[in-house]
């Protein structure tokens, strides 16, 4: 696999530039464009915030009304930050729920944001900003002529159909390859439906209206040159895009060499080659295998100790490896919960544990996963599902360690993928079994065999 | 290998066959679709009042012989750029090492070089939309054709093959034919790589120990018994609706206590416990380290599943009880 | 599965006997309620080959189509089962409450309490297995465009106007069936599968016998080799002694017997039309009406043992007492029965084909809800389904040890008690603030987690039910020594969002559908009927 092997063998362009014209031509469309709506696909870190903070000031600045639609509360307060940041004499509304601890706090430092659980409150404001849910219950009030609907592929479609009503025309920017919405009960019976409820708000909204200009945010800023390739062909088989970056841009070091053991060895590898695998002896474990829950809080505890440091094109200076730039991803949330509780018997705090679900569109430098499928005795749709091996193998920057047990290639042989097919569904993302293999291919090239226990 | 009739002489035979009703009606109604050279077929992949297309012969001796007829077939069809319809052409495929022949139902060339694949079901598409398992089985069934005629398109001129398959089905309640174009690029990557990673036959062959014969003339059902054993299986509950074989590899199974007899999913809160008696000694508190979360688990859930069932300490809801 | 679940599962495993999943019955059963056993011709969509249905175990009606291929014997049989369905759904359809609603006035857009109709009981249907509620909505689906010689004097077959009114009823309750917790159309398998956990894998328990075989074994035998039986055991001839719940046949029964009986009957059926003297015919209409009760008892012998498990299923769920939420969901049933009598009785046309949009999103709001109102309902009903939740930390029992009494620091203030409780369980109650709740004369109430304590100890405030006055209403907080159970999901479910009306569907969505564009609101078209072909026979 070579890095330009995702753009198809054109020659390499300025990234920049070519994300400059991508950005100009979104921009273009949703000012001056006749479409009711401009689709945006983002690949991970591809600058997919700073797109829709810089489509909102522009749509502010040209005195149009906008209302912008996120899935979760902290996607809309993270929002507000950025707008404010950005253009602090910009009025802003926060729409926020009737709950207790609506909202995140900061925003009360904010002297243009305007909180309120009512809409009406915050008319004539020149952004206003709450979830999907929150505004599905916003009623009798003038259309806005504009919306941004920011992780548009992660809303469901009868989440966008209870809040289209709201709005005149939109902006619908997200991520294609991140975990699909989902329902807990049975929706058959619409597959296949233009406007399948239970599907994503961009397939309903494409399926009616195919004309719409779509455009695709074509640079991954975040992934270094080592992921981008990997991700782009894993992921996003029909729709690949580029790493912002070269090798020699992103470096990882350490300031303690290595003592040999499992750990300091797959760091080693990671900061070499921007991957590493740890790989433990094969064994079914339940879900909080206690080994391998060590073996990922170990990894980060000497990450920590290491005093690794990072090079980027951000900074001239080597920049420490703090542990707010470090986080762990599991499958699962007791996983999670384990590796938490191991982390603090090393003594180490304040590093982000979370599940793939949580840790969608967050950015750390390194990341350390226990891989979905280690260890277990039998492959779910749950933990083959693409989404959520994507989210986890593109959170960082510089590396990305994964933890897991030998034996997950057998496993996904047992498991051949026998996914139902419905008629009329478009085939719009790469299987997660042949993801998985995919992925673990590449791993393979960058193992560290390692028994616990032992040196 | 005749894997029911292993089974009948192993005493544990399935219950498979197929009714004749099903299969008179399967057959009809393929003719029907590929009647009148192919008219309807032309109209179900989109061509307006269709004249009908070419039918070459496809017959030949042994399948070699086939396989190369249908080859040559396609070569002509896409040089002649008219509309042709190959019924059951026969295609070859490289599985693990040993050739293997597979025989779609039709595969239609287009005047543009276009090869698509043909699959015709009986099951029925009932407003447009079918019984996504079957659809499925069918989209898996059609990759590997797609997989075979994508060789034989790499060494003809002008030849592509599409990554949609025309899935024909009855409409409705009717014996009208409808059709749906299923795109199946994700079983053709997945088949893949299947087929890249399948251990070659002969080493299978060469893994099983010396004088494992599965004669059914020669051998006892002991003898039987024992040869199946010497081959590694997995039995899973999936197993009873796929081979014949499944239901003496259950019985296998439970004598070994195995608990993925209750399903996959059983196993995957069980971490390295595998037994049934194994589990439940662990859940009593007899064996197992309490420091396994898996062992720490089933202590929990059987504490808990006794104190509902006693009763006594339990809450009749969830309320108060003085 | 829940490890619970499993843990029951590999009891049954060793004990030879299906193991309790529920210490009380989540679903209702009504009185009197209609089984339904059918079977379908292999290869054929909706060409039904036989049924068994009636409220009466000993005497069910037995329908039976001698030839599924002639369409005319079809649409016999479909006017017969419309005969027996019908009367018992109507049976249901004017014994009704008046009951006090909240509506919006369609002119004022204020609220208005009106009184309306609900019908005090429902028609129940039970089918044998989950095969079976699929081939009711298949029915539902072939017959309810069906036209009537009334609607279209010139349709090549005309239905009897009932057929399409059984068409319009099973689609209702096959579409009733996908919402959680409702119990107007159920399977003997589900019932059973919901209340016990057998010895096998749960595709396995989808075989009404094997899985009967487990819950009530014959004598001396264990559930695993009665199971084994009734999956497999044929006798001399081949036949199984168990034959398929259905609506599928048993191919050996369809080549061996059945093939051969319906090829007597079509020759018998030749000949009839052959005859040429009345003598002669006379003899062979004898001929034809063997042949046919041949074919009748044949298919009733498939379908009997069937019909006995599913009575047999019916006792042993009946055995459980009902849960105390049972009743609010089958209030919720009675609801949806009596809003289709309402539709049919206003002359409305039959469901369409496919649900319009709003109509689509607003039936899956209306399932998640139920589902996350059975699943707390069955929660607080049963200790057994409430232990799966305390093993996974959504709820927790605890004793209390202290209340401290504490008030709001507001201008009238409110009662805030402090419980200091005690618990065994593992509650996951991260961050700060989160609530629990507890069922206090069946209504919830809530808590608010403070902290815990350095000894595990828990300290939760209480929030409301206390009452107006500064004073806690009497028997409102709970006092040392309680055992109280508490949530952390919510008893009730809030409804979802309002959605825009079907002639608002907007732009992102396809816009108003057909029906609605440039018509009046609310004026569906009528979906044209299914085309037929001259022949059916292939």
């Amino acid at each position: 696999m070579t890095s330009d092997s995702a753009v198809s063998g054109r020659p390499l362009s300025d990234p920049g530039a070519e994300a400059a014209r991508a950005t100009a031509g979104i921009l273009h469309d949703t000012l001056h464009g006749s479409a009711r709506g401009v689709v945006v696909d983002s690949p991970p870190g591809a600058g997919k915030s700073t797109l829709v903070v810089h489509a909102a000031l522009e749509l502010a600045a040209a005195g149009r009304p906008l209302m912008i639609v996120a899935q979760t509360n902290a996607q809309v307060d993270d929002l507000v930050l950025r707008l404010a940041g950005k253009e602090p004499e910009l009025p802003v509304g926060r729409l926020h729920s009737n709950d207790s601890d609506p909202y995140d706090k900061a925003l009360d430092d904010l002297d243009n944001v305007r909180k309120s659980a009512r809409a009406g409150d915050l008319a004539g404001l020149d952004v206003v900003i709450s979830t999907a849910a929150k505004w599905a219950h916003v009623q009798g009030v003038e259309p806005w002529q504009h919306a941004i609907v920011d992780e548009a592929y992660q809303m469901r479609s009868d989440a966008l159909l209870a809040v289209a009503g709201l709005f005149e025309r939109a902006l619908f920017v997200g991520d294609p390859g991140q975990l699909d919405p989902f329902t807990t009960v049975g929706s058959e019976q619409w597959a296949g439906l233009s406007y399948d409820p239970s599907g994503s708000a961009v397939s309903t909204l494409l399926a009616h209206n195919p004309d719409l200009p779509q455009h695709r945010l074509p640079v991954s800023w975040r992934l270094p040159a080592s992921a981008a390739p990997l991700v782009s062909e894993a992921f996003y088989p029909y729709t690949p895009f580029r790493s912002g970056t070269v090798a020699d841009d992103r470096r990882l070091a350490f300031g303690v060499p290595s003592d040999g053991s499992g750990p300091d060895r797959v760091l080693d590898e990671a900061a070499e080659s921007g991957w590493g695998l740890l790989e433990l002896p094969a064994r079914h474990t339940p879900r909080t295998d206690p080994e391998a829950v060590r073996a990922v809080a170990l990894v980060v505890r000497r990450l920590l100790d290491r005093g690794g440091a990072a090079v980027s094109e951000q900074s001239a200076e080597p920049v420490p490896l703090t542990v707010d730039r470090i986080a762990v991803g599991t499958a699962h949330r007791d996983q999670a919960a384990a590796v938490r509780a191991a982390l603090t018997e090393l003594g180490v705090a304040g590093v982000t544990v979370d599940t793939a679900n949580r840790l969608q569109g967050r950015e750390y430098d390194v990341t350390v996963v226990l891989h979905p499928l280690s260890g277990r005795p039998d492959a779910t749709a749950f933990h083959l599902e693409t989404g959520r091996l994507c989210v986890l193998a593109s959170r960082h920057r510089h590396a990305c360690i994964v933890v897991c047990r030998e034996g997950v290639s057998d496993l996904l042989d047992e498991h051949p993928s026998t996914e139902p097919v419905q008629l009329g569904v478009t085939v719009k993302f790469p299987d997660g079994w042949e993801a998985n293999h995919a992925v673990l291919a590449h791993l393979a090239e960058h193992r560290v065999r390692w028994e616990p226990g032992t040196a | 290998m005749d894997k029911a009739a292993l089974a009948s002489a192993l005493g544990s035979p399935g219950t498979f066959g197929q009714s004749q009703f099903a299969f008179m009606r399967g057959n009809a109604f393929e003719a029907k679709v590929k009647a009148d050279g192919g008219k309807e077929l032309l109209r179900l992949l989109g061509i307006d009042d269709p004249a009908g297309a070419l039918v070459p012969d496809l017959a030949a001796a042994g399948p070699e012989g086939r396989a190369a007829r249908t080859a040559l077939a396609l070569r002509e069809a896409t040089a002649a750029g008219a509309w042709t319809l190959l019924d059951h052409p026969l295609l070859a495929l490289d599985v693990a090492g040993s050739p293997a022949y597979v025989e779609p139902d039709a595969v239609v060339v287009g005047p543009d070089g276009r090869w698509t694949v043909v699959e015709i079901k009986s099951f029925p598409m009932i407003d447009a939309s079918a019984d996504s398992s079957k659809v499925g089985a069918a989209a898996r069934q059609a990759a590997v054709y797609v997989l075979a005629l994508e060789r034989v398109a790499a060494v003809t001129d002008a030849a592509q093959v599409a990554p949609g398959i025309l899935l024909v089905c009855p409409k409705d309640f009717s014996n009208l034919p409808t059709a749906s174009v299923v795109d199946v690029r994700k079983q053709l990557s997945v088949t893949r790589r299947q087929l890249a990673r399948l251990t070659r036959v002969e080493d299978i062959a060469a893994a099983l120990p010396e004088g494992v014969t599965f004669d059914l003339e020669a051998c006892s059902a002991d003898e039987l018994t024992a040869a199946v054993e010497s081959v590694p299986h997995a039995y899973a509950p999936d197993c009873l609706a796929a081979c014949e074989l499944a239901f003496h590899c259950r019985d296998r199974a439970r004598q070994a206590g195995a608990v993925q007899t209750l399903g996959r999913s059983v196993r995957g809160e069980l971490g390295g416990l595998t037994t049934v008696g194994g589990v439940l000694a662990a859940a009593r508190g007899e064996a197992g380290d309490p420091a396994d979360p898996a062992v720490a688990a089933l202590r929990r859930a059987a504490a808990l599943r006794a104190e509902a069932l006693a009763g006594t300490a339990g809450v009749p809801e969830a309320g108060v009880c003085r | 599965m829940s490890l619970i679940a499993t843990l029951a599962r590999l009891e049954a495993v060793e004990s030879g006997r299906a193991q309790p999943l529920a210490t009380v019955r989540h679903r209702r059963l009504t009185e009197r309620p209609m089984v339904f056993v059918p079977l379908t011709t292999a290869g054929e969509a909706g060409a039904p080959l036989g049924a068994l249905v009636g409220t009466d175990r000993e005497e069910p009606r037995l329908l039976v189509v001698a030839q599924p291929r002639d369409r005319d014997l079809r649409s016999a049989f479909l006017a017969e089962l419309a005969d027996v369905l019908l009367p018992y759904v109507d049976g249901f359809g004017d014994d009704v409450e008046l009951v006090e609603r909240k509506e919006t006035d369609a002119e004022t857009g204020k609220k208005v309490t009106v009184e309306v109709e609900l019908c005090a009981d429902a028609a129940q249907l039970i089918v044998p297995s989950r095969a079976g509620a699929e081939f009711v909505r298949l029915l539902g689906r072939s017959m309810r465009f069906r036209r009537t010689a009334e609607q279209d004097p010139d349709t090549p077959y005309p239905a009897p106007p009932r057929v399409p009114l059984l068409g319009r009823w099973l689609t209702h309750y096959g579409e009733r069936a996908r919402v959680p917790g409702s119990s107007l159309l159920l399977a003997a398998t589900d019932l059973l599968n919901r209340h016990w956990a057998t010895g096998q894998s749960s595709l396995e328990d989808q075989h009404l016998g094997a899985l009967l075989a487990w819950i009530d074994p014959p004598d001396g035998e264990s559930g695993a080799q009665a199971a084994l039986r009734a999956e497999l055991g044929r006798d001399r001839e081949g036949m199984l002694l168990r034959p398929p719940a259905g609506p599928a046949t048993d191919p050996v029964f369809d080549n061996r017997r059945l093939a051969p009986a319906m090829e007597r009957y079509d020759r018998a059926r030749q000949l009839l039309a052959a005859a040429e003297d009345g003598e002669s015919a006379d003899e062979r209409l004898g001929e034809l009406h063997r042949a046919e009760r041949e074919i009748r008892r044949l298919v009733a012998d498939q379908m009997r043992p069937t019909w006995d498990a599913v009575w047999r299923a019916l006792d042993l769920v009946r055995t459980l007492p009902e849960g105390s939420r049972v009743e609010d969901r089958w209030t919720r049933d009675r609801w949806s029965f009596t809003a289709h009598r309402d539709r049919v009785r206003a002359g409305e046309p039959p469901q369409p084909r496919r649900d319009d949009a709003v109509t689509a999103a607003q039936k899956l709001a209306a399932r998640e809800t139920a589902q996350a109102q059975l699943e707390a309902q069955e929660a607080l009903d049963d200790p057994l389904v409430l232990a799966g939740r305390r093993l996974s930390g959504e709820a927790f029992v605890s004793e209390v040890i202290d209340v401290e009494m504490a008030w709001s620091e507001s201008k009238r203030p409110s009662p805030r008690p402090l419980l200091t409780v005690r618990t065994e369980d593992h509650p996951h109650l991260g961050g700060r603030s989160a609530k629990v709740y507890r069922s206090l004369d069946g209504k919830p109430q809530t808590a608010q987690f403070v902290r815990y304590e350095e000894d595990g100890t828990l300290v939760l405030r209480v929030t409301d039910r206390m009452g107006r006055g500064k004073d806690p209403a009497e028997g409102s907080v709970p006092v040392k020594g309680d055992r109280i159970a508490w949530t952390l999901f919510e008893h009730d479910q809030r409804g979802g969002p309002k959605l825009p009306d079907p002639e608002e569907t907007p732009w992102t969505h396809g816009g108003p559908p057909a029906g609605f564009a440039g018509g009046t609101p609310g004026s569906h078209v009528a979906e044209m009927p299914d085309l037929v072909t001259p022949e059916d026979l292939l």
